[in-house]
């Protein structure tokens, strides 16, 4: 290690962790690590809370013409699971993490922009505030939150339809979101395009860095849309004017448009990451290099163009004509091949590897699995018949869920089980991980699985009950108890990360024989990140000086 | 392209976005004929055009002073920014005024679908010029304190991109409200 770059210098002094100043120095710091990690916290608060939504859910589910919930309030308590969900825990988990990890991965000193980072945070805090906020604000059954589904879709969000303040607060807080979300992505590009350390070049970028660059630019094209759309709400239901209501003119259908034109980019936005993780997991417990590095990051590229041009397969009920549907049915499947092509890569990549199978080895090896099932889902809803037939079905609850949880909360569980000792200088303790693993296969696909065959013999989603038809109960049954131990899982991970914050196993800087250079500072790392960076001279630093 | 410069184009390429839904509001349902969709019923084309002149204009004076800030004659620099800053100043009591105007007439945001599409995106154009001074107004004051004060080129730059960017999104939202049938 006798070569040494120094790191790209920040011209303007940090702030540095100074512990012995308790919580102020949390909310005053504008260090990428501490940022990151109170994203991450926050995310697991919201976890709960959505996880809690779910369960409310599955228990008025649990019975046939059930009385448990109120219709009003199951309509609230879904959307706000899904909200929550997608933009209080996926979104803050994966830019989180990115915060914490990117510049480490690159050899930067911190993020480009500093304040900008803090300013993305508490943003996002704002908005995760003004959504939950919106339980206790009154409204006509004594509480108002949003119930118009994670999509809301105009007129029934308009106020003639929903005269509570829950849409006003949807509106308010997505708007807070979304700009969040955009700052930090500019803030990502610039580090990853600015930052990178001296021999860092795009080729030799881990492949984590590259999902995480390609999200960001998705983020900076899509994001736009929701803001204006939330904007645009928000006119229609504070100064009257009539974008989206019919009687007046309007029209819901440009809703649909620009919620779309986002929600697909989103989903994609959510996924990336995912596959970033997986792309640098897979190869370190492996103990090989990825298979074809060139076609995770282009394929990747492919993905992002792709994700603009498909948004109309939300909307293949709403009749738009033929011609429109056979293009955008056409090139829903060919977004089937770049994500297809990855998951040769991560196969080949452990084809013959020298595989340790770690808790979050196992959950990237689950992911793979999970995820081209929610994949196959998925291309048969780009089938415009089928589609048709189980639309708004549990179909669609199955097809979501495997992409979303068995794809990007798989490969969450295994990124924090693999970079848990990077922050926090402790292991997680692989014995219960690996119970927590094996409780989380089993409830998932109990909670999942069912529900393809529950959207293929009829039960629309989003409905508060249902009649006591042959198979719909003990299928739904089936679906909660599934949820129930996924409920026990939870706590389990919430035991372990306790326990191994105060007992776990000493890391170390580099307890997985890593790669990157993330591992090549100690665990957890100082806070100017570096003194010195080893030399860059292919895609593995750490492996070239660990391994010759 | 350093860091500074980076961020903001990226923030343009977004901000084209946002404009661009906002725009397409408007085409989807002046495209439909609706009942209401005529601009030329309400607007008065001449003199809003004169006022587009003045905020190009802006934009040219925004060009000089920044050919006058790299040969470092700060002086000049001071004059020219100061002008940009009146210039865009007077195209947004242009705006203020033809609003006035439409108001009194009764026609508001929440008249019918021109008011909602009309008012959303020239305010939300008008609100980036009037962000747009502001940063300027800050760049100016930094001139009347000499050179010494001055930030870095690429901080001026950046911010007389965005005002290039501001004044590019009104040429379109001109052609397409005043000038198109
Ligand atoms: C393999 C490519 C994929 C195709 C062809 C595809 C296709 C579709 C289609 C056609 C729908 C609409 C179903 C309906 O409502 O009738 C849908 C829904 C959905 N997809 Fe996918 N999908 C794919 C992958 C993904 C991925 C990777 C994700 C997320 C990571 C995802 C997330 C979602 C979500 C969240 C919904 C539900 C939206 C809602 O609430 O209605 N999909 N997908
Ligand atoms: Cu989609």
């Amino acid at each position: 290690m006798n070569e040494a770059v120094l790191v790209p210098e920040v011209n303007e002094s940090l702030p540095s962790i100074r512990s012995n100043e308790g919580m102020l120095a949390w909310v005053a710091s504008v260090d990428h690590k501490q940022i990151g990690i109170l994203y991450l916290l926050t995310a697991l608060l919201f976890f709960l809370v959505g996880g809690l939504e779910a369960l409310l859910i599955r228990i008025q589910l649990f019975f046939p013409n059930s009385a448990f919930l109120s219709p009003e309030m199951f309509n609230q308590i879904f959307t706000m699971h899904g909200t929550t969900m997608i933009f209080l825990v996926l979104m803050p988990m994966l830019f989180g993490l990115a915060t914490y990890v990117v510049p480490l991965m690159i050899g930067a000193r911190d993020m480009a922009f500093p304040r900008l980072n803090a300013f993305s945070f508490w943003i996002f805090c704002f908005g995760a505030f003004m959504l939950n906020f919106s339980f206790v604000s009154g409204g006509s059954i004594g509480n108002g939150a949003p119930d118009a589904g994670w999509f809301a879709y105009a007129p029934l969000t308009e106020v003639p339809f929903n005269i509570d303040p829950g849409m006003d607060y949807w509106a308010l807080g997505i708007l807070g979101l979304g700009v969040s979300t955009l700052t930090s992505s500019l803030n990502l590009i610039v580090t990853i395009l600015k930052y990178r350390v001296p021999g860092m070049t795009m080729t030799r970028l881990p492949l984590f860095v590259w999902m995480v660059l390609i999200t960001a630019f998705l983020a900076v094209f899509a994001l736009p849309s929701l803001n204006a759309s939330a904007i645009l709400l928000l006119f229609d239901r504070k100064l009257h004017t009539m974008f989206f209501l019919p009687q007046l003119g309007g029209d819901p259908v440009l809703w649909q448009h620009y919620f779309w034109f986002f929600g697909h980019p989103e989903v994609y936005i959510l996924i990336l990451p995912a596959f970033g993780v997986i792309s640098e997991v897979i190869p370190t417990f492996s103990r090989k290099p990825i298979y074809g590095y060139e076609f995770v990051a282009g394929s990747a590229v492919a993905i992002a163009f792709l994700a603009f041009g498909v948004w109309i397969h939300h909307m293949f009920t709403v009749g738009l004509g033929q011609g429109i549907y056979f293009v955008f049915a056409a090139t829903s499947m060919l977004i089937a091949i770049p994500t297809g092509i990855k998951i040769f890569n991560w196969i080949a990549t452990m084809w013959q590897g020298n595989i340790r199978f770690t808790t979050s080895m196992m959950f990237a090896t689950a992911f793979i699995i999970e995820f081209t099932v929610g994949g196959l889902s998925g291309v048969a809803f780009a089938t415009i018949p089928i589609d048709w037939q189980l639309t708004d079905s549990y179909f669609v609850v199955a097809h979501l869920h495997y992409v979303l949880f068995g794809g990007t909360v798989f490969a969450l569980f295994a990124a924090i089980f693999y970079w848990f000792p990077k922050i926090t200088g402790k292991k997680l303790n692989e014995r219960l991980g690996k119970w927590q693993f094996w409780l989380t296969v089993i409830g998932f696909n109990l909670t999942f699985l069912i529900q393809h065959f529950l959207g293929i013999i009829g039960m629309p989603r989003r409905v508060y009950t249902y009649p006591d038809e042959p198979l719909w109960t003990p299928l739904n049954q089936v679906s909660s108890i599934g949820a129930f131990l996924l409920g026990i899982m939870v706590l389990m991970f919430l035991v372990n990360l306790i326990y191994s914050l105060k007992r776990g196993e000493i890391a170390g800087d580099n307890p997985w024989d890593g790669s990157s250079l993330e591992w090549a500072t100690s665990s957890p790392p100082p806070p100017e990140n570096f003194t010195k960076v080893p030399p860059i001279k292919s895609r593995r630093p750490l492996w070239d000086i660990n391994h010759g | 392209m350093d860091k500074t410069k980076l961020s903001v184009v990226i923030f343009i390429l977004s901000e084209s976005i946002f404009f661009i839904f906002l725009i397409a509001a408007y085409v989807f349902f002046h495209g439909r004929h609706l009942q209401g969709m005529d601009a030329h019923a309400f607007l008065d084309v001449p003199r809003t055009g004169f006022f587009t002149a003045i905020l190009l204009a802006s934009s040219v004076t925004m060009m000089v002073a920044m050919m006058f800030f790299r040969k470092e004659k700060f002086r000049l620099m001071s004059f020219f920014t100061f002008l940009t800053i009146l210039l865009g100043a007077i195209f947004l009591y242009g705006q203020g005024s033809e609003w006035w105007g439409l108001i009194q007439q009764d026609v508001t945001i929440s008249r019918n679908l021109f008011g909602a599409t009309f008012f959303t995106l020239t305010g939300f154009h008008g609100f980036h010029v009037f962000v747009g001074l502001i940063m300027l107004t800050i760049i100016w004051g930094f001139t009347l304190k000499g050179n010494k004060c001055l930030p870095k080129e690429n901080a001026v730059d950046s911010i007389s991109l965005y005002w290039h960017f501001v004044d590019g999104v009104w040429i379109v939202v001109f052609t397409v409200i005043y000038l198109w049938k």
